[in-house]
This record gives structure tokens, sequence and C-alpha cells, in this order.
């Protein structure tokens, strides 16, 4: 394990520094905001203590990143394969296009999270979020899976507005007891049965070891599924000049 | 269904005389226009069905056939035209949006018209450039403000990735899915061997077409199709997809059903799913935002490619410019509203945006008078159609030009405005693997090799005639220009004296 202190090191130094280390653990001391940590690494593991800056883990192509404090926007901007654990909350746009991996976030996520969500055979996203998310949640989803835990919600629907809004494939899991108010129309909502549970415990079982949850507890609650309404929302009825 | 108002366009004309029956128009038409009438015992027709693209008239091995625009008229009327009271009918029948092709056919002014470029006489001899050196090369990128040196004194050279062009012009963005695997081929080669660049759109890489790389810009577009490491790295350049000249704010969408296995591998997205690329990045919403993307993308290729980005020529395009040129980018490409596409709203792409000829004036002069100039490259593009809008561009300011509409034509596109069918008989704008194979990438790509040769001989002789020998002392050269039947805010805009001053 190497250790780098960050301090206030220039995001750009310091992602020289982490690309040209020989060790593959690496420990980053006193974040402090610094972008685009972990861009397009495939054979790392990073440990980030403090706050860790825009654009974490952009295009990150394997390996792990782990963050002890907060990620800020855009974390896990196109990713295509890799994990991303981050032990606090996370700002907007996590996740924007990713096509592979994993994004684990204990407490909350910002606006936007999970667009463009894309899968494409084995590559098969996961977002995981362990309290709540902000408006337009898996906005534009084409594929994976984005779980939104609501840990704090007492059941309540743990996102806002516009979830799933232009969804056109994928699956989103809510733990809460009622619908979140005014989903779009290209999304169904059902509850989740003992089959989508079976799913979800799968799906939950790192998740829930790295932050110690009581996963039978979560399962335990009630989820619903929100899917795609049709295979192509967009299909707007054009004419031909 | 009630009553269809709409007349056929075309009339599908046959000299029986010629005609052998051979039936090659009905094999060639995707459209299913010709038919052998077997109790006449000839060939007819089925003009509704027709779009005019001269597929079976060039292929008639007899000519016996041509396409002539219908003479059945409404009653004449300026204000309502046939193509507005068809249009009417259209949506009043469907309920649904106007959907077209190809740069707009509207009659809006083409400004490379209206100038009109110098030579010299007596005082200032004009070069052959068959018997002296002529330099059509460029570098597009950010180029240092200052010199500085090194304890020994020497000159420490930009560190900044540039893009080395052995002629202005480069293929710019369609992606694969908008055009077929054959034209992007053709592209790919020729860009090759004229040692210029294609770009792929934003349908990601072909893994076929990896080899071209060096040649080759990957495009980054708000639904980021096929971006991986791999692809970014792949490319000379990548360019950040904002906005393109037909449809300023609006995004793309391929439907799912051009979505086959190949395009599907290429955009790594499910077989016959929608491909949908909306107008915003909606992690773009400030030139800080757009800096943010601009520097994930450096990071993710450590620094070594140049990023472009693309926009739209729209109103206020000059501060837009000048945001972008502070945005770390190293390159801006503006598409003018007359560019083409694979699918655009009508009413979008005959309405939306402002000519390239005045957005690349102004951005240039506003670029110049904020001292950034030198921060980007400017590459244009938008409806270049010979070599003589090329140093038309190069003199109001441009470093390059891009063109996509040219290089399809000789490529053997006939416009005939029906890419959104996908049904494009010459091969081009289609994934329909038998129409596909009508493109023949080997000739294709000599076909751009040969087109883009000869603008280059061109532009050589037209800059010998001005006394000029580099690109480089032509780039921004005003004083080449004239312009002919303008008034005086669109010479202001462009920066240019009129004919006779």
């Amino acid at each position: 394990m190497t250790h780098i202190t960050a301090g206030f090191m220039e995001y750009e130094a310091l992602n020289k520094a982490v690309r040209s280390m020989e060790d593959d653990q690496i420990t980053i001391e006193q974040a402090n905001g610094q972008r685009y940590i972990g861009s397009a690494l495939m054979d790392k593991h990073l440990f980030i203590k403090g706050t860790a800056g825009n654009a974490l883990g952009c295009f990150l192509d394997g390996g792990t990143i782990t963050v002890y404090g907060n990620g800020q926007d855009a974390t896990g901007d196109t990713m295509n394969d890799g994990k991303i654990v981050i032990h606090g909350s996370c700002g907007d746009g996590t996740g924007y296009a990713m096509r592979g991996g994993c994004i684990y976030i204990r407490d909350s996520s910002g606006y936007r999270s999970g667009i463009h969500m894309k899968a494409y055979q084995e590559k098969q996203p996961l977002l995981i979020i362990g309290d709540r998310a902000g408006s337009f949640l898996g906005e534009y989803q084409a594929g994976g899976t984005i779980i939104v835990l609501g840990r704090n919600q007492d059941g309540r629907p743990p996102v806002g507005y516009f979830c799933g809004t232009g969804m056109h494939g994928g699956t989103m899991y809510l733990r809460c007891d009622t619908l979140p108010v005014s989903l779009p129309k290209q999304v169904s909502a059902r509850d989740a049965v003992d089959s989508d549970k079976q799913v979800l415990s799968c799906l939950l079982d790192e998740y829930c070891t790295i932050f110690s949850f009581d996963k039978q507890m979560l399962l335990a609650s009630h989820f619903f599924v929100l899917q795609a309404n049709s295979a192509a929302p967009y299909r707007m009825l054009y004419t031909h000049v | 269904m009630g009553i269809n108002y709409l007349y056929p366009p075309f009339e599908i004309i046959r000299n029986q005389d010629r005609c052998i029956a051979c039936r090659v128009c009905e094999r060639q038409c995707a459209n299913l226009v010709h038919h052998y009438d077997e109790d006449k015992k000839r060939m007819t027709a089925d003009e509704s069905l027709c779009v005019n693209c001269h597929r079976c008239v060039s292929l008639c091995p007899t000519r016996a056939l041509k396409i002539v625009k219908t003479d059945h008229t409404f009653k004449e009327n300026a204000n309502w035209k046939t193509e507005v009271i068809e249009d009417i009918y259209r949506q009043a029948q469907s309920g649904g949006v106007l959907l077209a092709s190809m740069g707009t056919p509207k009659e809006y002014p083409v400004y490379w018209d209206k100038m009109l470029i110098n030579a010299s006489q007596v005082t200032n001899p004009s070069i052959d450039p068959l018997r002296e050196p002529m330099e059509t090369r460029t570098y597009l990128g950010k180029k240092s403000a200052k010199i500085t040196r090194d304890g020994e004194g020497r000159i420490i050279t930009s560190t900044t990735g540039q893009l080395k062009l052995d002629i202005p012009i480069m293929f710019s963005a369609m992606s694969y899915g908008s055009i077929s695997y054959n034209a992007h081929k053709s592209l790919a080669m020729a860009a090759s061997e004229l040692g210029t660049f294609y770009n792929t759109g934003e349908g990601g890489l072909h893994k076929d077409f990896y080899q071209y790389g060096k040649n080759t810009i990957v495009q980054v577009a708000s639904g980021r199709f096929g971006v991986h490491p791999e692809y970014l790295n792949a490319g000379a350049a990548i360019e950040i997809k904002m906005g393109q000249g037909a449809k300023p704010g609006i995004g793309g969408h391929l439907p799912g059903s051009k979505i086959g296995e190949d395009i599907s591998a290429t955009r790594m997205i499910p077989l016959h799913a929608d491909a949908i690329s909306p107008a915003p990045h909606h992690d773009i919403y400030s030139i800080e935002d757009l800096r943010q993307l601009v520097y994930a993308l450096k990071e993710a290729t450590r620094y070594t490619k140049p990023v472009i980005v693309k926009v739209a020529a729209v109103h206020n395009i000059s501060a837009i410019a000048s945001g972008i040129a502070r945005s770390g980018a190293d390159i801006i490409a503006i598409d003018g509203f007359r560019g083409g596409t694979g699918a655009a709203p009508a009413r979008i792409r005959d309405n939306v945006g402002i000519p390239i000829e005045l957005a690349l004036a102004s951005v240039d002069q506003r670029l110049r008078q904020e001292g950034i100039r030198g921060n980007v490259s400017l590459v244009v593009g938008g409806s270049i159609r010979s070599s003589s809008d090329v140093i038309k561009a190069i003199a109001l300011g441009a470093d390059a030009v891009y063109i996509a509409t040219s290089a399809l034509v000789a490529l053997g596109c006939h416009l005939c405005r029906t890419c959104h069918s996908g049904k494009c008989n010459w091969g081009i704008a289609t994934q329909n693997p038998e129409l596909v194979k009508r493109l023949n990438p080997e000739v294709g790509s000599q076909h751009l090799v040969n087109l883009l040769t000869a603008w280059n001989h061109e532009i050589k002789e037209m800059m010998g005639g001005m006394g000029i020998n580099s690109i480089e002392a032509l780039k921004g050269n005003r004083l080449m220009l004239r312009g002919i039947a303008l008034h005086e805010t669109e010479l202001k805009i462009l920066g240019i004296a009129h004919a006779g001053q």
C-alpha cells in the first residue's frame, strides 16, 4: 500500500502521481475535492480519505475506488467497469451513462443519478443508494439496475421529482410504501414479488456486507419495481417530408 | 382512411422504345417503384413511391428512364406554395412531426456566393503551384501565445496535442448507424490516404476501424454511446458534440428498428433498443461544466489528445465561442445551419440557426478582440461545397473546414433527402445489407481522394493567384475577399469591403 497526501495538490499532479505508481494499492489522504481521481484506471485499488472531487472514477474501466467521505458531482461518469464505494453521499449526476461495474453509496445522491444508464451483454451496471436520491433519478435509463433503499425515509418515496423521465430500459427498485408522486408515463410501477426479492437479495449482498447493513431487515420491507412502459417510448409519430 | 390529397411529386418517364424490360430498375429500387406488368409485357411504375434518387436512371442500360417534376399544380399562390399546403395535409392526416434529411433546401442567402476572391496583378507576383512550393498543411490545436525557453536558451515546444492536416479539409461527424459500414470505411480509408481525419459521430467506433485510429476523431455526445477508455484513446482527437447545425437544440434519436447486430455492438446497447441522445448534456449547464468534461477527457487520455467542442451556429455564437475558448478546449468546430443531417424535424432544420459564414466571421473577430484567438483552432462546416468555399472560409478566419454532404455526394449521394427512411439506394444512409453492398469502399474512398486532391490543387492555384504560398498566410486574411451585392451590415459582420472598394 502506497500513501499520497493530496492536501492542496492540483488535480493534474495528483492524478499523474497516482497513475505513475507501480503499487496497485494506493491510499490518498486528505483529499480536498481534487477532480478526476481514478479517471480511466483499470487495474488499481484506490482508498480515498476526505472528499473526492467531481468526476471521480470517470471512464473507470476496472479496479476499485473506495471513498471514506463524500463524493461530489459526476461520480463514475461513463464508467465501463470496476467498483466505486462511497462511505458518505454523492452530488449530482452520479453514474452518468455508466455501462458497467457498480457504484455503492452508503447515504444519499443528488439530482440525475443514474441518468443514461445503459447495459450491453455482460455489461450490467448497478447503482445502489442507501438513503435517498434527488430528482430525475434514472432519467433516460436504457439498461442496468438502480436501487434506492430509503434507509432514513420511514417508507416515504426515497426519490425526488420526475423519477425515470424518458426511461426506456433497465430496472429501478425503490424501498418505500408509497409510490413517488407524478411518475412519468414512460414508467410502469409494480409491487416487488418474491422473485424480485430474490434478485434484490443477490444484488444487495456485497453492498450490505461492505456497509454492515442488515440485508434481511431491508428485504423484509416493501419495494416497488419500476420499468419502462414500452420498448420505445420515444417513437413519436413522424411524418416524412 | 380519408382521401389522399398528396399527388406524387415526380413522374417517371420511360421511353418504351428503348426499354428492354431487363428489370434492372425493379431490382435496384428499394422503394419498390418499378414492376413488370405480365399482361402488358412491359415495365410500369408507381411514381407515388419515387424519391428521385436516380438509382434506376443511372443503372438503366438503355437510358430509357428519366425522372421529372410533375407539372400538376395547385392554383398558383405566392404565399400558399405547394409545399406549404402539402405539409399541412401531411400533418392533418398523421398528427406527426415533419421529419426531413440533409441540409435545408430552402432559399436562404449563401454568403460564399456573395464573396469574391482577390488575385495579384502587376505589383505582387502570383505564384504557379506547379512550379513553386505551396503549403496546404496546417496544424489544429492551441497555439502558445509566447515563446518560452529553458535554461540553455532552447525553445520549449508546445506540449498540447496538435492535429496535423495535409489539406485543410476534414470529414465531419456522421455516425455508424446514420450511414453505412461501407460509407464509414470509405471515409476512413480516404482520410488515411489524404493525411486528414474523419469523425465517428456519436455512434461509437466499429472494431474493424480501430486500424484507422490515427486519422480518426472520436465523438462524445450526451448519450455516450460506445464511449469507453479504449475508444477515447483510439482516435487522434476527441470531439464533444454540443450541437449540430441542421438541428440546433435537438438531440439525436436512432430508432430501435435501425439498431441491428453490428450497430448494437458498436454503440454497446441492446439489439433494437432506441438510441437516444438528448439535446443537452445533463452534466453541462455552463462553461465551467463544459470545462469539467473537457478535462475529464484529457485526464482519461493522459493529455495526449486535443479536445474539440462542436456547436451549432446560433444567434450569440461569438459569446459562446469565447466561453469555449476559455474552457480548455483546443479546437472549436462550428456547424452552420445549412449543414446536413440523417434526420431532423423539418421546421427546425429550415428555421433554426444562422449561416456559417456570418458565424465564422463574428467568432474569429470576437476571439481576436479578446486576445484569445490562439487558444483554439476554428473548424467550420455546414455546407462547404467547393474549393472556393474552403478558400473563403479560411480567409474569413477558419483554420480548416469540415465537409460531409460534399463527401457523401462524392460517394454517389444524389441528395434525394430521404435518409431517414433507411432505404438509401446508393448504400450510404442505410443498414440494409443488400443496399450497403452497393457502395464499394475501395471505389468510394478513391472518389473521396480524387475530390479532395482536385480541391487541394484548386486551393493552391487560387492561393498562388493571390501571391500567397501557404494556408497560414491566407488564414484570416479578409483583405483577400470582397463582397458582392451585400448590404452594409452584412459587410460589417463579414469584416470585408465591397467589390470595387
